[in-house]
């Protein structure tokens, strides 16, 4: 099941051609990773599926980007388009405030006060980003005191707090250490089960490692796109070939 | 990093070249040793089995340390992973040289040149399938390994026609059958030695396509 269709997309920031005629579909439950050079797109794209470009300046994107069949880039509500698709950036971003709160702040803003709902969903989030039992006994402290690997899985959990369907993940683990790396890819492969997942990774070994599909990416063209066993075993174009082997790049 | 990758990589290849060299030296020993009834060479032929294990033990911890530090993927993945492969049909082909040599030894004294007519001619082509086999490889020549399969065929004939011969001098009762049968194993070590060549071009196109006798194996 496509969760998302990218149809003849063309993102300019500028005079700069950022993305040139993307066509691609991201499956649903199924973990898409992006790779490629830096600069060639892929967090690009990735910031297009959830229309984080609408406040970059000069921005102009022209074909269609469907979710679930609709348009999100004509008559969507850009609130919910936020709520159902999720994202997780590079570097953990807590907000100041504590671990409890990071998670209700999301559920709050789409209107659940009730303190029995948002302990619910404080509870199930933290659970389902494999983090309930470290912080469970220091909810109401800052989460700024978080390591570094604790504090990219409270965002997870952060975003899974809204119900997503689908979540974005821009090198989720590239500012953590080998330990963290582990524990999150864990989580991601245990998430696909309930959620359609994007990642962006420079880490080749990963991409092969967790996703299901890989696109590589390269001046703003998908070069190649399928699924990461094909891709990584037997890549058929050879830009691709040069690129994860380490030719280029 | 990739300079130094490469650079292990044609020392792998070179590798592969020398094993391959090792195994033909190993049959052209093994068969001169049985034609000139020539016991210190069967005996040197036995004991050069040890140099090819060797190798194929170098072989191997070069292709693991590959895999550990490099991670390869796509060519270079099938290249290493085709190697580890490869040098077990390679090792089996320098057992299967001593066993011949383990015959030679047994016929020592015996007169068995009228048997002799096709033997050397399963060496030959064998040497020659071995010797592509690795070449195609190293040339990544698909054309190459799929004529050595090919010429597997040169070698099961020339096996059923010392088959025969043999089976008409035990039917005629004019032969030792003993020695009609130790002829027929060294016959049969021969062509193994040609299986195990085409199992070697098969991973060698394995190594250039992704398919392994025409299958997706990754």
């Amino acid at each position: 099941m496509k969760k998302f269709s990218i149809e003849n997309l063309d993102l300019y920031y500028g005079a700069f051609h950022a993305l040139k005629n993307v066509n691609l579909d991201i499956d649903e439950t199924c973990i898409t990773a992006f790779i490629g050079p830096s600069g060639c797109g892929k967090s690009t794209l990735l910031k297009t599926l959830n229309r984080m470009n609408d406040l970059v300046e000069g921005c102009k994107i022209t074909g269609r980007v469907l979710l679930d069949g609709e348009d999100i880039y004509y008559n969507y509500d850009v609130n919910l388009l936020r709520k159902n698709v999720g994202m997780v950036f590079q570097k953990p971003n807590p907000f100041p405030m504590s671990v409890y709160d990071n998670i209700a702040y999301g559920p709050r803003t789409h209107g659940i006060h009730s303190k029995a709902k948002l302990d619910e969903i404080v509870e199930r989030s933290l659970r389902q980003a494999a983090i309930f039992d470290e912080v469970k006994d220091r909810l109401k402290k800052s989460a700024l005191g978080l390591s570094g690997g604790q504090q990219q899985r409270l965002c997870i959990a952060r975003a899974l707090a809204v119900s997503p369907q689908v979540l974005l993940m821009d090198e989720p683990t590239s500012a953590l250490d080998p330990i963290s790396t582990s524990k999150i890819e864990d989580l991601v492969q245990e998430l696909k089960k309930y959620y359609t997942i994007v990642i962006v990774t420079h880490n080749m070994q990963q991409a092969t490692r967790i996703s299901d599909k890989t696109a590589f990416f390269l001046l703003g063209e998908v070069v190649e796109y399928d699924s990461t066993e094909n891709l990584f075993s037997m890549p058929q174009d050879k830009r691709t070939e040069d690129y994860i082997t380490g030719r280029f790049g | 990093m990739r300079n130094r990758f490469d650079h292990e990589l044609d020392l792998l290849g070179n590798e592969m070249i020398e094993m391959g060299a090792l195994i033909e030296t190993a049959i052209g020993d093994a068969v001169r040793a049985l034609c000139q009834q020539d016991a210190a060479l069967a005996q040197r032929a036995i004991e050069f089995d040890a140099q090819i294990d060797e190798k194929e033990r170098d072989i191997e911890r070069r292709c693991l340390r590959l895999l550990l530090s490099q991670q390869p993927v796509a060519n270079d993945l099938r290249m290493i992973s085709s190697a580890l492969k490869m040098i077990t049909d390679m090792e089996r082909i320098g057992d299967h040289a001593a066993d011949i040599s383990e015959l030679t030894m047994r016929l020592l004294g015996q007169d068995y040149t009228p048997a002799l007519r096709h033997i050397p001619q399963m060496a030959e082509a064998t040497i020659k399938m071995v010797k592509e086999s690795v070449d195609a490889y190293v040339q990544k020549n698909q054309q190459l390994a799929e004529a050595v399969i090919a010429y597997d065929d040169v070698v099961d004939d020339l096996f059923d026609r010392v088959k025969f011969e043999l089976i008409d001098t035990l039917r005629q009762n004019t032969g030792d059958g003993e020695l009609s049968i130790d002829l027929l194993l060294v016959a049969k070590y021969f062509e193994r030695i040609g299986d195990h060549a085409v199992n070697i071009a098969e991973w060698v196109i394995f190594s250039i396509t992704g398919l392994h006798k025409d299958r997706r194996i990754i």
